[in-house]
């Protein structure tokens, strides 16, 4: 009998479709992770667009604009990626937990708080060596970080708390709990109109990357999309959290440790916050302030959700999005825009990245699953 | 509401056919159905029952052909075209709102409801109704409330109160117990006969087609293939003409099954709250022994999800205890690996698969995180994967585009397959397994339930949950019957009686 079973089959042998896996079916499937975020581009500069010309200005100019201000000299690409760098930590902060099925969007106050322990464990170690105190400045932020995100993805595999409202109400808490400390027990008397921790000092800050005027954040930002991206792709537990993002019951009735995995990604994703805060106050403000508070953990979630939660695609998304941010003076001294013109712009391209969403796999010529389409 | 009962219609669709994109769904289907006739309408998944239906009722526009209603040609082009005409349907599942009450059900599923109800002038409009009728159904109590058989003779009745003399049923059946679906077919039965309504039922149930239609027609892929009396085709005709040529596999003898060994799977004594939290499953004594299939029994929902969460760890019990080979188990990935239990839960893509992953992937949900040797490892091994899914995939005849297709775009007998591929491919000492041939057609079927019956003569246990009592008469070496999260009833198969079992499952102990 256990011959016979194979030969009793509805329709032919299953050799696998040659023609549909051959390197033309695998050029689509990988061209389909670039056509449709660069088609969803294009249509919501299109309609960016049209909002500007309602306003009686002109696109070409804004484009020009954000074309000089973000790409147009070394100076403004360094800016771009300095702009970019906080943006590649925060941005694995949602694409991490995303590839769970989880979306979390307070990255905003695991940076605030990270930057701030970081701040505050810089000042008692004054006197060790450079390495040591930026090391010990790091660990602080990351697991400061880490533990406020890990909380939220805690409270949503133990008690069932919508992740998303959670992780945007801690964030307004970590926002809240950094002024109240910088105006109160952590106030270095020193600063007056702006309410700051003592500086961390000269000797203990982040500098350049040789030859460019881009601080070594950058190079950290990119090495933790690196490993987050083998994380997810290439290692046993990113396959689990896959399977568990992609199916919940599929995952627990393989016995697969899905709370554990909700508590490492979560944990991990906010330590990436937590690093940012960290690099901002060791490279770009030099003690922790309200300005730690920036929107970087929101533009995170945009940058994101424009790579897909790919991230390597979060480099080249967070480069421009970076660069649009870097522009937004230049468009406010030479167009008359207001700031929040930017905040337009990229408000209308998340929502188109979002409508994109439901065209994967719907394109036929990219689709080589519908090239014959099979009865059966 | 009403107007007064008309005479049941007849129809006919004339060359019927209807493509999607590339794929032709019916091709030129002839069907006629006589007034007060009792129609059965079979054929395989995919054979484009649903199609045609959906046409007659409005809800697509063939894309070429005629539909006669009483002989003359009708333009159905919406859904309330063809319930002007009195052409109505009855859902496999039940569409009534369970909080509010039948008669609620009844006046708002009316299109000229107003804004205000006059609930005394529609309750004397109802009584009145309701005195016209052959069976009645309490209308005062919420729906939520009432018994299966009588939800379903209430979704009839909606469709009468509705003016509706033509009924199509699809698979109205599948959610009752054999005594219900009796009682309601008999219903229809009697109406067709004394001329008050002409019914077209789609059914995989040949005893039902038998015993209750006067005429029945076959589709398959999309093609009328013929068209009878019932009583002069036998259940192999029926059979044959929904196929075609096509061989379905055959089952292996059973071998016997040896009663004093040690039970491969021992639960005792268990309890856990239900899916409301508010009743209790509680399975005292269940054991299944190697090389033995037993068949749970019973109407969906009433704890045989639960059952098969508890054994998967996905519901913590409140007490008791699981025994796998004598040992006490957990349900964590090293005891399933360690005993080597498997699952196939019910619609495998909602339950068994990760739908954004690739085929491979998904065929590597056992292996991806040990090596050759059973050891964990860090870094996947992508090429042992790839390796993995195409051996299974030869074995088990899986038709995929290729390996990197996400498993969405298999058909659902492919998707079924690939998962009794991942499940059944090593060493497999407990099988537990609910509803695996749900949706799929006639040799998916039998190749599934062969392959079942295979996996127990070479030893493994097998639990096998299944709201189809053919296939588990089918199958099992014992039948279990749950009704309300306990185990009421148990019978070796060689006794088993279909109507004694029917009576436990209606909660009848």
């Amino acid at each position: 009998m256990s011959n016979a079973s194979p030969d009793t089959l509805t329709g032919p042998a299953a050799a696998l479709n040659t023609h549909r896996s051959g390197t033309r079916a695998m050029l689509a499937r990988n061209a389909e992770a670039f056509v449709i975020p660069a088609a969803a581009v294009m249509v919501g500069l299109g309609a960016f667009s049209a909002f500007l010309m309602a306003l009686n200005k002109s696109p070409l100019a804004f484009f020009r604009a954000i074309y000089f201000g973000g790409f147009g000299s070394a100076f403004s690409i360094d800016n771009s990626l300095t702009h970019a760098s906080p943006l590649l930590l925060t941005a694995l902060c949602v694409a991490l937990p995303a590839r769970l099925g989880l979306v979390i969007i307070g990255g905003e106050g695991a940076l605030v708080l990270g930057g701030l322990a970081a701040a505050s464990i810089a000042l008692p170690l004054h006197g060790l060596p450079y390495f040591v105190v930026l090391l010990m400045m790091g660990i602080a932020g990351a697991l400061v970080g880490g533990i406020w995100i890990g909380i939220v993805g805690a409270l949503r595999y133990f008690r069932g708390v919508n992740e998303t409202i959670a992780s945007l109400l801690m964030a307004y808490i970590g926002i809240a709990v950094m002024n109240q400390l910088i105006e109160g027990p952590l106030r270095d008397p020193a600063s007056l109109n702006k309410p700051s921790t003592y500086p961390i000092g000269d000797a203990y800050r982040i500098g350049d990357i040789p030859g460019m005027q881009v601080h070594w954040g950058l190079v950290a930002g990119l090495v933790a999309c690196v490993l987050s991206w083998a994380l997810i792709e290439r290692t046993t537990w990113g396959f689990a959290a896959r399977v568990s993002g992609s199916n919940i019951r599929a995952a627990q009735i393989q016995g697969l440790p899905v709370g554990k995995l909700i508590l490492a990604f979560t944990f991990i994703a906010g330590a990436f916050a937590g690093l940012a805060g960290m690099i901002e106050v060791a490279a770009v403000q030099g003690d922790a302030n309200a300005s730690l508070a920036s929107g970087y953990g929101y533009t995170g979630i945009l940058v994101a959700f424009l790579a897909r939660q790919n991230p390597l695609a979060i480099i080249p998304v967070a480069f421009m999005l970076g660069a649009i941010d870097a522009s937004g003076s230049l468009l406010q001294r030479h167009m008359g825009l207001p700031d929040a013109t930017v905040q337009v712009l990229q408000g209308i391209l998340f929502v188109t990245i979002l409508f994109s969403d439901t065209l994967y796999g719907r394109i036929k010529w990219l689709n080589p699953d519908l090239w014959t389409r099979a009865q059966s | 509401m009403t107007q007064a009962p008309r005479r049941a219609p007849s129809l006919e669709t004339i060359g019927m056919s209807k493509t999607f994109g590339t794929l032709q769904a019916l091709t030129d289907v002839s069907i006629k159905i006589a007034s007060g006739s009792f129609h059965a309408l079979l054929g395989e998944n995919g054979a484009g029952k649903s199609t045609l239906v959906k046409c007659i009722m409005g809800f697509y526009q063939p894309s070429s052909g005629a539909i006669l209603v009483d002989g003359a040609e009708a333009d159905l082009g919406t859904p309330a075209r063809a319930a002007a005409l009195g052409l109505g349907m009855v859902y496999q599942h039940f569409t009534l709102v369970p909080s509010l009450t039948g008669a609620e059900n009844l006046v708002i599923s009316r299109a000229d409801v107003g804004a205000v109800i006059n609930w005394r002038a529609e309750t004397r409009r109802l009584d009145a109704f309701m005195a016209t009728m052959p069976f009645s159904v309490p209308l005062d109590v919420p729906t939520g409330q009432l018994a299966a058989g009588q939800k379903q003779k209430l979704e009839i009745l909606k469709q009468l109160y509705l003016g509706r003399r033509f009924l199509i049923l699809d698979e109205p059946t599948s959610v009752l117990t054999p005594d219900e679906a009796h009682d309601v077919l008999g219903l229809l039965r009697a109406m067709t006969v004394a001329g008050d309504l002409t019914v077209l039922m789609i059914s995989h149930k040949f005893h039902e087609v038998t015993a209750f239609a006067d005429e029945v027609s076959v589709l398959r892929k999309g093609v009328f293939v013929g068209t009878g009396k019932t009583t002069d085709l036998s259940a192999a005709d029926m059979a044959s003409m929904m196929i075609g040529d096509a061989t379905l596999a055959v089952m292996d003898h059973r071998a016997s099954v040896a009663t004093e060994a040690e039970p491969t799977l021992l639960m005792q004594a268990i309890t856990a709250p239900d899916r409301t939290g508010l009743k209790t499953i509680s399975i005292a004594n269940l054991a299944v022994r190697p090389g033995e299939i037993v068949g749970i029994a019973g109407i969906a929902g009433n704890g045989q999800k639960e059952l098969l969460e508890i054994l998967a760890g996905q519901r913590p019990m409140v007490s008791g205890t699981i025994r796998v080979q004598g040992g006490t188990y957990s349900a964590t990935r090293e005891d399933a690996r360690h005993h080597h239990v498997r699952f196939i839960p019910e619609e495998p893509l909602q339950n068994a698969c990760a739908p954004r992953m690739s085929v491979a992937e998904n065929l590597a949900l056992h292996i991806f995180d040990v090596d050759k040797n059973g050891k964990n490892i860090l870094w996947l091994d992508r090429a042992r994967i790839k390796q993995h899914a195409r051996t299974l995939i030869e074995a088990f005849k899986v038709k995929t585009a290729s390996l990197a297709s996400p498993i969405t775009a298999l058909s659902g007998g492919n998707v079924q397959r690939a998962v009794l591929a991942r499940e059944l491919t090593g060493e497999v000492d407990l099988l537990i397994v609910a509803n695996p041939c749900f949706g799929l057609d006639f040799s998916a079927v039998a190749e599934i339930r062969a392959r079942i019956m295979q996996a127990r003569n070479a030893g493994t246990a097998v639990l096998l949950i299944s709201e189809d009592l053919d296939e588990l008469f089918e199958l099992s070496d014992r039948i279990l019957v749950m009704s309300s999260g306990e185990i009421v009833f148990e019978t070796p198969i060689g006794t088993a009686d279909v109507s004694i079992i029917g009576s436990h499952m209606a909660g009848h102990h």
